[in-house]
């Protein structure tokens, strides 16, 4: 090993821990070295963050006699190291300390996030750090700060810390353009990306460096860490009856308890808030050892997650219960066992959790598998079968969306004039951006200045004008205060806040305390859509819903064995691409379901029975009556978000065939559909066949009939609306009174489809939604799949196959005709309420 | 008369209307959200909020330039229905004082062209408390015809006021069926007094059940007319959830 590259001081620091340097970690220091930009991908426990941050401590080093650090007039900052969570930036900031002191080195690191008081953001300006630990807000905030241009010249190394989960996202984007700025004001600088295994390393090796020429991409250089040691992955082998639709995989919860009792720390990780919620309660009804179980997700309480993080990094928990709130980061110590609950979703994203137990490279992480249902079984079988063949389902790096663009192009008028040509070939230096065109770009700037508007009022009213120079300025001072409120891309669901209020069962009319303690953050949309008296699980606990008052949503506790309403929201994120195929090659292959538990191969073996099975690559419809409806049940595999979309789809064309579909209901598996034409005898009969059905042109003119009034789109839309600044951000602690007074983004989104139809933030929707909520793409693959190799089975009841998704109908939302029928048929009732008596 | 080529409008005005007692009156609902009162041909429509887009622009939020169109558009659609004798603008006809200054050239010719060979009153409201500049008609804080007093905001009060109509309250109603929940503009009275749903294209809505209304109807003793695709739905307040 050529620990040449190591100056004596870092040996001896080595040595004196008895440690000696990894691979990688010198292969590191030798590529930024030689000036390259480089993407370091190693498992967990590979000492990923030390690698990183070895070069430039030992570049910061030798220049130590050059360099004054922390004096006043130093050249700014050296290092930038981007972390997506705040939390990661400050434990490594701390966790740097330790080395630097004992090594002796003379480096001054300092962390700026958003809770960074504003006296010492202005210090860093005035007498930058040599390391400078942030987010990608701060970044985009730094270069909007005409103050910042100083600060940031001097830096030589950035590091992208968890970059594979960077890239999935619109922070992505925005760091990405940040980066290019950085390029331009400090073109020797290198990037240094560390990440986790992915599908596709080219994709982020591609992001890391400036991209010259359009038709060509540019890498930056690999370190890649192979091995660690194969993860102990099993499914979980429960006695117990195993669900035919469940999410909440309750069934399991002694066994999951046996397990916390036999380990010494587990982590529970579920896909959903509420799925934490009920494993969390049902953990605790039998927790007759009070072993220390904490619940961690996303809306609760900022105070009550740190302390649970606090409790675990102090080693005082059994167990946690978290979403994906604790996927990725800061360090948690002895975790021994992962559990992982539900169904896995993608082989990556699995594996990225499994890492989190065992942070010592060469011993197996161990991970149970616990499916909530029977297709969640084939799913685990699926997932454990990726990962012994080291299979990854990463998805492909994201096209740069334009709201994040319109979003950045403001942030750089108020760090200096803009030059449109200029500032055109810089954005294009993004991977992300690679492709955009002149006329986006144009369009985009356009935006900024006057909100892109074929009609020009607003000329007088404009943000950015063009000076004598031919650059794009800010119109006044206020536009960069108000790019300063907007800047990010994280837009938060509207939240209440869950207030613990005495009851007023009993018809008890007196106003309820002030008082109460507040519990934490809940989706507005979840709130809206309960009624006082309606009981539902929040921080482990059952409550009853008292009513809304300004932004808070009133709570008492219930006695109630089990909330009214189920709050199953399917996870965020579909079942990949690649482990749908293997599912539908296990359904398709009975020899290879001796691995799966008894119970679910002879329901299997009961479909092949009654109905017949799915193939791998064609699409099994099967067509039933029940209860004077008329019911289709297809199968492809493709997740809830395509399945939603087709069904969309197919009914309004069965609307047009005369068959009075009333409803659908998707699953990640499949899709039903129900009517009350005879669906059987239409496709028989050969009056429609499932080939038209399901002909590929159904993307086109349906697909843009039912987005005229989609919600979905909407929902994206106030999103893009939110990140580009065309509607103001809601910052906590201001209240949301006066509803009218506000503008709604589902009013803007009208006026702008009927008059405005290529807008540039109606293209930005459309992009979002056709890749995320819509998955337009995936849902063509399946037409283009299955076209010629749809089987078709009528059958006299339901099949076996078919019960878990009409199971779900009254869990997940049902979608029907247009809205307008929820309308007359509540008035209806009215009406015949009323002749009754 | 028409101001517009039927191709160019995208909603059909179809002027039928839901008739009810209001102090003893009898008037109709449009699902329009406009109010029609034949024996006096009178037309009375609440809170366009005109030129709200230019608003905002002026503080650097770009809101599309087009409310104001819509609004006229749709406006000019009903009063082509119901050719009324009279029209009240029933407060908060502009977003801001500024609003009828800023008004494009086509715009004021349209409304203008609106206003021909019929009567119309300018009623006050706290977004536009002065007389709009440059347009007709005549500016009023209130006006009483018969049974009825028009004013733009509700005098606080349950049976405070009988026979009043008003705005300024933007009503919207909330309704769940199946586990979906829809939320629509809408009338709202007790049979003394009456709520227009607000007119303008970019004015959001409050939910009745929220508590500004307390002191206008007695909780749970009125009603809410939902406005839907060429008609009305009724609904009792027990029927409605709030947000």
């Amino acid at each position: 090993m050529q620990t040449g590259l190591l100056p004596p001081r870092f040996q001896t620091w080595f040595q004196s821990r008895g440690w000696s340097p990894r691979q990688h970690q010198l292969d590191l220091i030798g590529k930024l070295a030689e000036g390259k930009s480089t993407l370091l991908i190693a498992p967990t426990g590979a000492g990923k963050t030390l690698a990183g941050f070895l070069p430039s401590l030992v570049e910061l080093d030798s220049e130590a006699g050059r360099r004054k650090p922390g004096s006043a007039g130093s050249k700014g900052v050296h290092t930038l190291y981007i972390s997506p969570l705040k939390a990661l930036a400050v434990d490594i900031a701390r966790n740097l300390e330790a080395p630097v002191a004992e090594m002796g080195l003379k480096i001054r690191i300092e962390t700026r996030t958003g809770d960074t008081p504003t006296h010492k953001r202005q210090r860093q300006k005035v007498n930058p750090p040599d390391m400078l630990l942030t987010t990608p807000e701060q970044i985009a905030l730094l270069l909007s700060d005409p103050a910042s241009e100083q600060v940031l010249r001097s830096v030589r190394t950035v590091i992208l810390d968890e970059l594979h989960a960077l890239v999935t996202s619109k922070r992505g984007d925005l760091l990405a353009l940040g980066l290019a700025r950085l390029r331009r004001l400090a073109p020797n600088l290198r990037t240094i990306g560390l990440s986790a295994t992915v599908a596709q390393p080219e994709d982020l090796q591609a992001y890391l460096v400036g991209q010259p020429d359009p038709e060509h991409r540019a890498l930056a250089d690999l370190v890649e860490v192979k091995g660690g040691a194969k993860p102990d992955i099993s499914i979980l082998d429960s006695g117990e009856r195993l669900p035919w639709a469940s999410h909440t995989a309750r069934y399991a919860v002694e066994d999951m308890y046996r397990l916390i009792k036999g380990h010494q720390v587990t982590l529970l990780f579920v896909n959903t808030r509420s799925q934490a919620e009920s494993i969390f309660q049902e953990l605790w009804r039998i927790n007759e050892d009070t072993l220390p179980i904490a619940l961690h997700h996303g809306s609760l309480d900022a105070g009550q997650r740190r302390k649970v993080e606090g409790a675990m990094a102090a080693g005082v928990l059994r167990a946690v219960v978290a979403t994906s709130s604790l996927d990725m980061g800061i360090d948690w110590g002895d975790i021994d066992l992962v559990i992982n609950i539900g169904a896995p979703k993608g082989a990556s994203r699995l594996a990225q959790r499994i890492g989190r137990a065992n942070h010592r490279m060469d011993e197996p992480s161990k991970a149970i598998l616990v499916p909530a249902n029977r297709f969640e079984v084939l799913e685990c079988q699926a997932a454990l079968a990726a990962s012994e063949d080291g299979d990854q389902d990463t998805p492909p790096l994201r096209k740069g969306a334009l709201d994040v663009l319109t979003q950045h192009l403001l942030g750089l008028a108020c760090a200096a004039p803009l030059d449109a040509e200029e500032t055109y070939n810089e954005i294009r230096s993004c991977e992300t951006y690679r492709h955009l065109s002149r006329e986006s770009f144009d369009r985009a700037l356009d935006f900024v200045a006057t909100g892109g508007y074929a009609l020009k009022t607003y000329d007088r009213y404009a943000r950015l004008k063009l000076d004598q120079n031919g650059h794009w300025r800010i119109a006044n001072p206020k536009i960069a205060q108000q790019y300063r409120l907007n800047v990010g891309t994280i837009v938060e669901a509207p939240m209440l806040k869950v207030r613990l209020v005495r009851s007023r069962a009993e018809g008890r009319r007196t106003p309820v305390g002030r008082g109460g303690r507040v519990l934490g953050q809940i989706e507005e949309w979840f709130i809206e859509q309960l009624a006082p008296g309606d009981t539902f699980i929040f921080g482990g606990e059952i409550l009853r819903f008292e009513g809304l008052s300004e932004n808070e949503a009133q709570v008492s506790r219930s006695k109630a064995q089990t909330p009214m309403i189920p709050s199953y929201q399917g996870g965020k994120f579909p079942l990949s691409t690649y482990l749908a195929d293997r599912v539908r090659g296990i359904l398709s292959t009975p020899q290879s379901w001796q691995r799966l538990p008894s119970q679910v191969r002879e329901w299997l073996e009961l479909q092949q029975d009654k109905s017949r099975l799915p193939d791998r690559n064609g699409l099994l419809v099967e067509t039933f009556p029940r209860a004077g409806r008329h019911y289709m049940v297809c199968y492809p595999f493709e997740g809830r978000l395509a399945h939603q979309t087709l069904g969309m789809l197919l009914t309004k064309r069965l609307e047009r065939w005369g068959a009075r579909p009333m409803g659908f209901v998707a699953s990640d598996y499949a899709l039903a559909v129900w009517g009350l034409g005879d669906l059987q005898t239409l496709f028989s009969s050969g009056k429609l066949s499932l080939d038209t059905l399901f002909e590929e042109d159904i993307l086109g003119d349906d697909l843009d009939a039912w987005l005229a009034d989609s919600s979905l789109l909407k929902r994206t839309f106030r999103n893009c609306a939110v990140i580009a600044g065309l509607i103001e951000r809601r910052h906590p602690g201001q209240e949301k009174s006066g509803r009218q007074i506000t503008v709604s983004s589902d009013l803007i989104y009208d006026v702008l489809r009927r008059h405005e139809p290529g807008h540039i933030l109606l293209e930005a929707t459309w992009n979002d939604a056709a890749e995320g909520l819509l998955d337009i793409s995936r849902l063509g693959e399946l037409l283009a799949r299955i076209r010629g190799r749809i089987a078709h089975t009528s059958l006299q009841r339901v099949s076996p196959l078919a019960v878990p998704v009409l199971l779900e109908i009254g869990r997940e939302p049902i979608y029907g005709e247009a809205m307008e029928s929820i309308l007359s048929e509540a008035a209806d009732d009215l009406v015949s309420e009323a002749m009754s008596k | 008369m028409s101001l517009l080529p039927s191709h160019m409008r995208d909603f059909m005005v179809v002027p039928v209307c839901h008739d009810i007692q209001i102090n003893g009156q009898t008037i109709g609902l449009h699902d329009s959200g406009v109010l029609w009162w034949p024996e006096e041909s009178t037309l009375v429509v609440a809170d366009l909020h005109l030129e709200k887009g230019s608003s905002y622009a002026r503080r650097g939020v770009m809101l599309p330039p087009y409310d104001t169109a819509a609004t006229l558009e749709k406006l000019a659609a009903v009063i082509d229905a119901f050719d009324p004798a009279r029209v009240i603008a029933l407060g908060d006809s502009f977003h801001d004082m500024g609003g009828s200054d800023r008004l494009p050239p086509a715009y004021r010719a349209m409304l203008t062209t609106l206003q021909l060979n019929r009567e119309w009153i300018w009623v006050t409201g706290n977004h536009d408390p002065i007389a709009p500049v440059r347009l007709c008609g005549e500016t009023v804080d209130e006006i009483t015809l018969g049974a009825l007093t028009f004013r733009h905001e509700p005098v606080e009060g349950i049976n405070a006021a009988d026979g009043e109509v008003c705005g300024h309250l933007h009503p919207a109603g909330r309704v769940r069926r199946f586990g979906r929940s829809l939320r629509r503009p809408c009338f709202v009275t007790d049979g003394s007094r009456l709520v227009l749903p607000a007119f303008g294209a970019l004015t959001g809505g409050l939910n009745v059940m929220d508590k500004a209304y307390e002191t206008l109807f007695e909780r749970r003793r009125f009603s809410a007319f939902l406005l839907g695709e060429n008609r009305l739905y009724p609904f009792t307040a027990s029927r409605l959830i709030a947000d």
